[in-house]
Formats: C-alpha cells, sequence, structure tokens
C-alpha cells in the first residue's frame, strides 16, 4: 500500500453551531487526479482549505506523507505548502492589479526569476487559456468566464506539483470546459502533478479524473475510481450522478 | 445571576485582550517587515502619491483657510490688549505646533485613511487576502508596510506645507485685509519660530502617521472579524477606522504635547 500524499483522518469542522465537516476520511495520492463531487453547501470548499490551511480543523487530522501536518518541522511545512497552489472559487483576483500583474504576481513575490522569463511563463499562461491581449486590463473588465481562466493561469503559472482547484470550470461555454479539462490533462502528463478538482461537471470529469470522492452530509460518502462508481450500488451516488434530487 | 454577570465580563476582557495582542502583531509585522529586503519601491511610490501628492490640493485649502480665521481672531483679540503686533507669532506658533500636524492628520484620514480601510477590508471579504496567503506572500508586508512608509514620508511633509500656507493664510487676513505691517508680520514669524517647535510638531506628524495608518489598516484587514462580511462590513470598517483614527489623534497630541512642554 503506497503512502498517501494528503489524508484526512476524522476530520470534523463547525462554524458556530453550523456542523459542516462531521469527520471526513479521505486519501489523496500522488500524481493523480481526484474530483470531489457533492450538493452544494455541503462543505467541498471548506475540506479544500484544510488542505492549504486557510481553514483549521476542530478535531481530526490531515497527514502529508504519512506525518501530521502539526508534527511537520518549519521548514517541512514551507516546502510543503510551496508546492500547493489554490484556485478559488470566486477566483479572488486582485482587482487592483492588471491581469498580467496578477498573474505574474505569484512568480514576481517569490523567485529570482528575471524580468523577461517572467514575461514568457505569463503569456504561454495568457495563451494557453485565450487571454491574449488582455494583460493591460483589469479583472473588473473582463467576463466572468474570463476572470475564472485568468485566476487558473494564476494558479498554474508557478508550475506547482498539487492544484487544488475550486470548481476551475464553472460557468465556462463547453468548448472552454473541454479546453480547460485537456489542459489540465497536459499538465499532469507532462509534470506528474496532483489535482484535486471540485467539481460539478459530471460527466464530463469522468474522463479526466482517475478516482472520484463523493462529500455528502459531512462525511465522504463515496471514494474510488470510475469503475467502482459504475459497480457500486450506492443510491446517493447514482442519484446524484444521474442528477435527481439525493 | 451573578455567574453570569461574571461571565460576560470576563469574556469582554478576554476579547479585548485578544484584540490587543491582535494588534500588537499585526503592528509589529508590519514594522519588522520596513526592514526585510526587498524593500517594496514600486508599492511605496504609489501609496506616497496617492497619500502624499493627491493630498497637496486638500491640504492648501485647508491651510489657506485655517491661517486665515487665525488671522482674523487673533488680529481683533489681540487688538484688545493693543498687541496685533504679535500676530504673527500667535499665528505661526499656533500651527507649528498644534493645527499643522492635527488639521493634516485629520484631513489625511478623511482622504486617504478611509480609502485605506476599504481597499484592505474589500480586499478581506472577496479572499484577496486569504489568495496571498496561498502564494506564500504576507499580507501584513504586501499590504501595511509600503502603506506605512509612505505615510511616514508624507504626514510631516503635508504638515509642513500646511504650516507655510497657514502662515500665508495669516498674512492675507491681518496684513493685506486689516492693514497691519506687513514687515512686522513677517518678522515676528521669523523671530518666534524656535526649532523645538518645528520638530515638535514633527514628531506629532511622525506619530500620526504611524496611529492613523495602522488603525486603517488594522480596521480594514480584520473586517470579518469587527464589522462582519459584504458591503456592510467594509462601510462600517470604514467609518470605525476614520472615526477611531481623529479620536487617537486627539489623544495623542494631548500626550505628546505634555511631554513636550
Ligand atoms: N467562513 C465561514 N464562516 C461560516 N460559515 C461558513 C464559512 N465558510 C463556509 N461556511 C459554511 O460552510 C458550509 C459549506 O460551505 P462550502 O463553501 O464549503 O460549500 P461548497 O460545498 O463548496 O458549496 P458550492 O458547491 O456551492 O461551492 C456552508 O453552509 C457555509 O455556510
Ligand atoms: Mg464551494
Amino acid at each position: 500500500m503506497t503512502v498517501p500524499l494528503i489524508q484526512f483522518i476524522d476530520i470534523m469542522k463547525s462554524f458556530g453551531t453550523d456542523h459542516v465537516l462531521k469527520g471526513v476520511n479521505l486519501s489523496i495520492y500522488k500524481g493523480e487526479i481526484i474530483a470531489i463531487i457533492g450538493k452544494s453547501g455541503t462543505g467541498k470548499s471548506v475540506l479544500l482549505k484544510h488542505i492549504i490551511g486557510l481553514v483549521q480543523q476542530d478535531s481530526g487530522q490531515i497527514l502529508i506523507n504519512g506525518v501530521p501536518l502539526h508534527q511537520l518541522s518549519v521548514e517541512e511545512k514551507i516546502s510543503f505548502q510551496k508546492e500547493l497552489s489554490y484556485m478559488f472559487q470566486d477566483n479572488a483576483l486582485f482587482d487592483f492589479m492588471t491581469i498580467y500583474d496578477n498573474i505574474a504576481l505569484p512568480l514576481v513575490e517569490n523567485s529570482n526569476f528575471p524580468k523577461n522569463q517572467v514575461k514568457e511563463k505569463v503569456f504561454t499562461r495568457m495563451k494557453q487559456l485565450g487571454l491574449t491581449g488582455t494583460e493591460k486590463k483589469f479583472p473588473a473588465q473582463l467576463s466572468g468566464g474570463m476572470r475564472k481562466r485568468v485566476a487558473l493561469a494564476r494558479a498554474l503559472v508557478t508550475d506547482p506539483k498539487i492544484v487544488l482547484f475550486d470548481e476551475p470550470t464553472t460557468g465556462l461555454d463547453p468548448v472552454r470546459k473541454k479546453d480547460v479539462h485537456s489542459m489540465i490533462q497536459e499538465y499532469q502528463e507532462k509534470f506528474e502533478f496532483t489535482a484535486v478538482i471540485v467539481t460539478h461537471d459530471i460527466p464530463q470529469i469522468f474522463d479526466l479524473v482517475q478516482r472520484i470522492a463523493m462529500l455528502d452530509d459531512g462525511i465522504i460518502k463515496f471514494e474510488g475510481s470510475k469503475e467502482d462508481i459504475f459497480d457500486s450500488h450506492s443510491k446517493i451516488l447514482d442519484t446524484f450522478v444521474g442528477g435527481e434530487d439525493v | 445571576m451573578l455567574v453570569k454577570l461574571i461571565e460576560k465580563v470576563g469574556s469582554k476582557i478576554i476579547k479585548l485582550l485578544e484584540s490587543i495582542g491582535r494588534i500588537v502583531i499585526f503592528f509589529w509585522t508590519g514594522v519588522m517587515n520596513i526592514f526585510i529586503a526587498p524593500v517594496q519601491f514600486a508599492k511605496i511610490i504609489d501609496h506616497t502619491w496617492f497619500i502624499g501628492s493627491k493630498s497637496i490640493f486638500v491640504i492648501i485649502l485647508t491651510g489657506l483657510f485655517t491661517g486665515m480665521v487665525l488671522g482674523l481672531q487673533g488680529y481683533y483679540s489681540l487688538l484688545q490688549f493693543g498687541s496685533e503686533a504679535a500676530l504673527g507669532s500667535a499665528v505661526s506658533l499656533t500651527l507649528i505646533r498644534e493645527l499643522g500636524p492635527v488639521f493634516t492628520a485629520i484631513m489625511v484620514t478623511a482622504r486617504a485613511g478611509s480609502a485605506m480601510a476599504a481597499e484592505i477590508g474589500v480586499m478581506r471579504i472577496s479572499e484577496q487576502i486569504d489568495a496571498l496567503k496561498t502564494m506564500h506572500i504576507n499580507p501584513v508586508r504586501f499590504l501595511f508596510t509600503p502603506r506605512i512608509i509612505a505615510s511616514i514620508i508624507s504626514f510631516p511633509l503635508l504638515t509642513a506645507l500646511f504650516n507655510v500656507v497657514g502662515i500665508i493664510g495669516g498674512f492675507i487676513s491681518g496684513s493685506i485685509m486689516l492693514g497691519l505691517n506687513r514687515y512686522v508680520y513677517m518678522d515676528t514669524v521669523i523671530k518666534s519660530i524656535q526649532m523645538q517647535d518645528i520638530s515638535g510638531g514633527f514628531y506629532k506628524s511622525f506619530v500620526f502617521a504611524v496611529v492613523v495608518t495602522t488603525t486603517c489598516c488594522y480596521r480594514g484587514f480584520y473586517t470579518h472579524l469587527y464589522s462582519g462580511f459584504g458591503a456592510r462590513g467594509v462601510s462600517l470598517s470604514t467609518t470605525n477606522a476614520v472615526v477611531q483614527s481623529c479620536i487617537f489623534i486627539f489623544i495623542f497630541d494631548y500626550i505628546i504635547t505634555f511631554f513636550l512642554v
């Protein structure tokens, strides 16, 4: 058995009296693309934020390569977090900066790349995502789908090893959706990165991912490969994937 | 009953201590990062332009009218004792010691401090501050440090401008409009100002820069903790930032004056 890259053990999280996560157990393996699906408001974003440290669990543990996160030394923690990249559901672009500066920011602030190299990297991402020509604009001047792609470009510009995508394709047209999916796939083949994708793109996402986890009612109701889904007789999963009300 | 009361008071005290701790850490992180390379030149220039250069017009306008009012009031008050010749001294010392630093700080709070709180507050509620964290960028260093440097540069310079324009304002109402001898006015201005008056005013504007910027940035930064979410949260933290900054200006003005005289 390989040790998971990231493992949630009995993670619980409440906001006041609102019990969002009620004991989540989930493993994420190195080099895989895993999708987290589930109804709106079940806590998928909250779960994802635990990995990057924006939300702290009330109880339970998060293991990184088998070691609890809180037992890592400061250096180990930093080096783990430097491999991470997070794409926010609401983009969280810097509205006072141009598109170019937004995408370049993680490179400019954290590395010593010379200016022309930064420029090359940023323009490559922009071209891949159909954003050429928008570099001097501000986020408020773009359409919702374009902003989403800017957020995607920003998350990928540092060539991270682990990327957490919170609904990367919501609000995009079918062609762009496919583009984004194939870009993620291409990336994985090239860099062997690990991707966690929170998504509502069922069934398109099945072509992209190796495994799927379903969050419902504060726990992971299902975790397994695509094949497992079709074999499983989980009623909740079937109805959810089938689009009926659970 | 008594237990409830103790509980309530206790939780209030704990909250207060938490806030104090938070503000100290916020301030300390921001100030320490002034000395950590690389210096954020572009951002410092940007904020200095916004806090400093863009305030020049407001400062000239308020400085001029403050000086003119001082000239007018001072002239008639001094006339009662037959000592209107001391007008230049009265106007310039009032401005340099008190009104210059205080009024400048209040005007800049209204113009730039409110903008700081609102801008950082919006960044908080739209997860932009969280985004900085995920990119391993220290948000306090990124947002607060350049602003406090820009304020420390801008406040004393704007105060000096306010003082000079105010003295000219006093000259306009005292000498040009009321007919006080021009040379007498200018002579008393120059003779009465001591270096310690100027440095005292300078200390004040330095402290106001630090206090105002810290209050406004802190309020914006912790919008979600103190004021709630959404547009209303931001507007509330902006209002609080401005009101509290002004209160702090008066309190610190008294404290510094107490130690200077
Ligand atoms: N900072 C917070 N404070 C209080 N409650 C929160 C906070 N963040 C999330 N919640 C609550 O946690 C629950 C789950 O939210 P979350 O954003 O994770 O849902 P989601 O599964 O991502 O939904 P969607 O598919 O619509 O994005 C919601 O009920 C929300 O109200
Ligand atoms: Mg979500």
